[in-house]
């Protein structure tokens, strides 16, 4: 049984359509990207899977219970994690305390959380920060606030809104390669993405979406290969990126 | 009066908690040109609401412009405080008596079918519709007030385009503070005013716009017929000292279930 | 201990007590005003400084509390040292019931202010048409001086009192802070969706923002009564004791501990001279004028209040030193 189920999820806002029909799996340990023009659909979804947005119709399972309905915290304690397409973390709150609030979800005492807080914010590497307030940071470093925050709620399962957007390409590398660590760790992640090259390399499954429908699915190698897509949105140089480990 | 408010939130999506203490001013203007040079109110109502257009303007430019981007709190707060100022300012310069002006046309009376009328607030609704239907012909028809509804809808489009966006939000602030002004004039012999009445008046204003949709001029005319009506049958029913007792539960009816009103867009 | 604190301690562990037995009872009675008003700023800074939660209908809860506790001392010879906890349950519970509306309904900034001050008119009217509470005269509590009864032939009673209420809502607030009900405020004051997204039920957590802080105003009112001896409704539930409570934790800072504190220490030597000026020329209540301007101010120069100014100047004086 997979870790996240949702079935048949239709999303309507006024006279469109955002998402219809979707069913969407995603595995322990898994990391599933998620691609697709703009307005697919995509951060859509993610507002229905993490309880932000109720769907019109479908059932969203995740560790085994329904959770349609449920409120995004609620959620979130059950073990789902999301990041959000334009960054939120709390401006005036220094690094450590934004990282707090996601480990309070987790460690009810103040002394334990702060521990857990602080052991995320060395790992994201932004001990040196700690004590800043979030707003003056770059934007690459309020990513990764954003990040340790949601990691810091122990999750089973991340969901990453376009991490990657108004990056630079060391930016990028560096952010690729802590999301790798983090899945090595035993977190699922699925994951939206413009970068082609970061979904390549990332990704174990690719899911296509266009006009809030699934159009493809499978392993990037395939994906790239794929006739629609290739013809809707790819570009014949990423049919050889290398395939996730 | 409503009318102001919702165009003043339309446009700028800044609350204008001093809109009743501005009315109040409208007042004391239409007073102090009644008894100290003698013009009746239905005529100085245009001069009111000239007056009130340029101090609109005067604080648009010199406060709210300042604080258009800032968070909702500081807005209300910002607000708040300059309804603190004019309500007491009024005080010191009229001091706390309620007062009334006298106007001959309010002690008219018509017969209307089979019902008496008051001359006065006959007048009072016709000059209303008029000022509405004007407002209307204004936003909808001249450049000036589609650069206003331009702004109110997009800032960064209409400033790409080439609009002073600024000047747009203080002409719509001023126009704002013009309805006021004149409504002030108008009622002035209606209603016996002193400065705490600002309260009250913002109150009601809020009550109509909520109810009739925020940003919407057709839901501030229709919110306020709709308030009108409530109140006075409260009035009949109840003693006349619960009045503002219907008036507050109806704000709190309408927050919890509709606060986008009939007609109106929802608050950020 | 950092020189900044121990000044502090001294102030208030040695000072201020000391006090009233060096100065006269003008001083005494501005200084009681001034922990009065620190205390209820304070309350209302859980939930309009912490949680963002902009209230200004905490008249309501003052009302309740002190009238609460006045009927039941005079009524029933309830001592208010009871009545307080009472008041204090009652406004707690209105506080819940308009946190739940606004909340549950989703009310944020303008809506729900204009709730909060819809409840605190209501309470006004209802309270000035019941006879029973005194109706428009107002509820008059007959002076005993007898302590059971919260009442104190020496007024320096008063000024400890009103003390030891600052300084415990001060050190509650201290405390909060550094736990997980205050970080969580803190955090729905900045972004409540982001919240949620990070595990914090942010209903309930306005919810008890909203109770604690009715609470401690009502708890608050039964002060106000037993230190005024009369009831107005148009004073007790009106917008502008509203305006009182708020406008200190404003300027001070809200949103902050001791915000609250300095606050108070700014604004009631200000209100007074405002007061007395404009008293002379037979214009009460105008010195509300001077809070205007200084909301006004305020909002556009310095919107984090005074205190954190304050705060960073002297930390920057004494790296510099």
């Amino acid at each position: 049984m997979s870790l996240l189920e949702a079935r048949g999820l239709g999303k309507r806002f006024g006279g469109v359509q955002a998402v219809s029909a979707l069913d969407l799996d995603v595995g322990d340990g898994e990391v599933v990207g998620v691609i697709g023009p703009n307005g697919a659909g995509k951060t859509t979804a993610f507002n229905l899977l993490s309880g932000f947005l109720a769907p019109d119709t479908g059932d969203i399972r995740f560790r085994g219970r329904s959770v349609l309905g449920w409120k995004p915290h609620a959620i979130c304690a059950l073990g789902l994690a999301r990041t959000f397409q334009i960054v939120r973390p709390f401006p005036r709150l220094s690094v450590l305390d934004n990282v707090l609030v996601g480990a309070l979800a987790r460690h009810p005492r103040a002394s334990a959380a702060r521990a857990s807080a602080r052991d995320v914010v060395e790992r994201l590497g932004l001990g040196p920060k700690a004590a800043a307030p979030a707003a003056g940071l770059t934007l690459a470093e309020r990513k990764r606030v954003e990040l340790a925050r949601a990691l810091a709620t122990e999750p089973t399962l991340l969901l990453l809104d376009e991490v990657m957007a108004g990056l630079n390409p060391t930016e990028i590398a560096t952010l690729v390669e802590i999301i790798r660590s983090i899945h090595a760790s035993g977190i699922a992640i699925l994951l939206i993405e413009h970068n082609m090259r970061a979904v390549m390399a990332l990704s174990h499954r690719i899911v296509v979406l266009s006009f809030g429908e699934r159009v493809a699915e499978g392993p990037p190698a395939a994906i790239a290969r794929h006739p629609r897509v290739i013809e809707a949105y790819l570009g014949e140089e990423y049919v050889d990126a290398p395939p996730a480990r | 009066m409503a009318v102001g408010l919702t165009l003043i939130f339309g446009v700028m999506r800044v609350v204008n908690f001093a809109h009743g203490d501005m009315m109040v001013w409208g007042m004391y203007l239409a007073w102090l040109l009644a008894t100290r040079v003698g013009v009746d109110p239905y005529a100085s109502f245009i001069l009111c609401a000239a007056v009130l257009f340029v101090a609109g303007l005067f604080v648009q430019r010199l406060l709210v412009q300042r604080i258009v981007d800032a968070p909702h709190e500081m807005q209300i707060l910002l607000m708040l405080g300059v309804a603190l100022v004019l309500e007491n300012a009024a005080l010191l310069f009229f001091g706390p008596e309620p007062q009334r002006v006298r106007s001959p046309l309010a002690q008219s009376t018509l017969w209307l079918g089979s019902v008496f009328v008051d001359v006065a607030r006959l007048v009072t609704f016709a000059v209303a519709i008029v000022l509405t239907v004007v407002l209307s012909w204004f936003l909808f028809r001249t450049d000036i007030g589609r650069s206003i509804r331009a702004a109110a809808d997009n800032p960064y489009g209409a400033l790409v385009i080439g609009t002073d966006v600024r000047r747009v939000y203080a002409i719509a602030f001023g126009v704002g503070a013009a309805c006021v002004g004149a409504a002030g004039a108008l009622v002035a012999p209606l209603l016996p005013f002193q400065p705490p009445t600002g309260l009250q008046l913002s109150v009601a204003s809020f009550n109509i716009v909520i109810i009739g949709g925020m940003g919407s001029l057709l839901g501030a005319f229709v919110g306020g017929l709709l308030v009108s009506v409530a109140e006075s049958l409260g009035a009949v029913f109840l003693k006349p000292s619960l009045k503002e007792l219907v008036s507050f539960s109806l704000l709190v009816l309408i927050l919890l279930v509709r606060p986008a009103g009939i007609f109106g867009k929802r608050v950020a | 201990m950092k020189p900044l604190a121990l000044g502090a301690a001294v102030l208030v562990l040695v000072a201020l007590p000391a006090f009233p037995s060096l100065f006269g009872s003008y001083a005494v009675t501005l200084f009681t005003l001034i922990f009065f008003y620190g205390f209820l700023g304070q309350a209302w800074n859980v939930v309009g400084g912490y949680a963002g939660q902009l209230s200004a209908g905490h008249a309501a809860f003052l009302g309740i509390g002190a009238y609460t506790a006045a009927l039941l001392s005079v009524e029933r010879g309830l001592t208010p040292w009871i009545g307080m906890l009472i008041g204090g349950a009652l406004a707690a519970a209105l506080g819940g019931l308009i946190g739940f509306l606004g909340f549950r309904f989703g009310l944020r900034g303008f809506y729900f202010v204009l709730l909060t001050v819809a409840f605190s008119e209501i309470c006004r009217v209802i309270a000035g048409n019941t006879e029973a509470v005194g109706g428009a005269l107002g509820y008059y509590i007959t002076f005993t001086g007898n302590p059971r009864q919260f009442q104190f032939q020496d007024t320096r009673a008063y000024y400890y009192i009103a003390l030891a209420l600052m300084l415990a809502a001060t050190v509650l607030m201290a405390w909060l802070e550094r736990r997980r009900f205050g970080v969580y405020l803190a955090a729905i004051r900045e972004d409540e969706t982001a919240c949620e997204a990070a595990g914090v039920n942010t209903f309930k957590y306005k919810m008890l923002a909203m109770v604690l802080s009715a609470f401690l105003t009502g708890v608050g009112g039964t002060f106000y009564a037993f230190y005024l001896f009369s009831l107005q409704p148009n004073t007790v539930f009106g917008v502008p004791l509203s305006v009182e409570i708020i406008i200190r934790p404003i300027v001070g800072g809200a949103g902050t501990v001791l915000g609250p504190v300095v606050g108070s220490f700014i604004l009631s030597p200000l209100a007074e001279v405002a007061r007395y000026y404009f008293a002379q020329g037979g214009w009460h209540g105008a010195h509300l004028i001077v809070y205007g301007a200084l909301l006004i101010a305020v909002v556009l120069f310095l919107p984090e209040g005074a205190y954190p100014r304050l705060a960073r100047a002297l930390r920057r004086r004494a790296t510099v030193a």
